[in-house]
């Protein structure tokens, strides 16, 4: 991990919180879609708003799969959930809402959530490569526990 | 995928009359769709976190190879391709819910539940290395997710 990767998980959060702010003010706009007229849920997408909340969204995919590329999925997701955080706080310090008691916990439980995951390995070391699964994998019926020395002893990437 | 739960109860209050019939109708409707959302997520999420571990550290490759080669190496994927198709299930699905059900259930449910799910999926079928830390942080995550919408 160095601090372009960083970079591209602030993006990641960023992407996602514009995008999904953007795509539910449109939506609001839109409103209600009935369920008897469910291909009107593809004509919400004329709305400026939504339109705009999906090119985000687009970024958001992109800083997403790049993170996939080179941290596990257990790694990248909790970075997405700090989005809620930041929206929590623009929200509360430019919006100037009353952020309730509960909601400051939650902001607390999802910060030391990904405090957690970020202080450990980005990405799972598979010592043989995708073969090396499968190997793993047949060695494991005879013997778990020579699996699970092979995997506790390999080598972890920061 | 992630769902937002600051998507505003407005649309709640824009709701339908309130037939107990109807309401039951919703409220099945509701869930269906926030299962549909997880599913979809969790399948979108494994797929393209398979896919882009095929591809390999874009970064690298964008400087060895070109950021045209890292597109079509990435666009050429098959399970990049599913991914999208799982993603886009999940992306439609959440516009349903959010227009039919209760908002403030609909986004904090799928999301808690797909942080969870996807610790599971990334276990069993991605070979990840869940070890403790990453199960409390899913867990934290997922409750966390839960009290900011609620």
């Amino acid at each position: 991990m160095n601090f372009r990767k960083y970079l591209v998980l602030a993006g990641v959060t960023v992407f996602a919180v514009a995008g999904d702010s953007m795509l539910s003010h449109g939506m609001k706009q839109v409103g209600t879609i009935s369920i008897h007229h469910l291909q009107s849920v593809f004509s919400a997408v004329a709305n400026p708003w939504v339109a705009l909340g999906i090119l985000f969204l687009l970024a958001f995919f992109a800083t997403y799969t790049t993170a996939l590329s080179w941290a596990d999925l257990t790694y990248v997701m909790p970075a997405t959930a700090l989005g809620y955080v930041l929206l929590a706080l623009v929200a509360r310090f430019v919006l100037h809402e009353q952020i309730s008691l509960l909601r400051w916990l939650g902001i607390v439980l999802i910060t030391s959530g990904v405090g957690f995951v970020a202080g450990g390995p980005a990405l799972t070391e598979h010592p043989l490569g995708e073969a090396g699964k499968i190997a793993e994998g047949s060695r494991a019926d005879k013997s778990p526990l020579l699996a699970k020395d092979a995997r506790n002893g390999a080598p972890q990437v920061e | 995928m992630r769902t937002n739960p600051h998507f505003s109860q407005k649309t709640r209050e824009m709701g339908h009359p309130k037939s107990s019939d109807g309401q039951s109708m919703r409220t099945v409707y509701t869930w269906s769709a926030i299962l549909v959302i997880v599913f979809a997520s969790v399948v979108g999420d494994v797929l393209l976190s398979h896919a882009m571990k095929q591809v390999g550290d874009v970064g690298e490759l964008r400087r060895r190879a070109g950021l045209l080669h890292v597109v079509v190496r990435t666009l050429s994927n098959p399970n990049f391709f599913f991914a999208v198709a799982s993603m886009a299930a999940a992306f439609f699905s959440l516009l349903f819910a959010l227009s039919w059900g209760d908002v403030s259930l609909v986004a904090p449910a799928a999301a808690s539940l797909t942080f969870i799910a996807n610790a599971f999926a990334a276990k069993v079928f991605l070979h990840e290395k869940v070890d403790r830390r990453r199960w409390i942080a899913a867990s934290l995550v997922a409750a966390g997710v839960a009290l900011l919408a609620g």
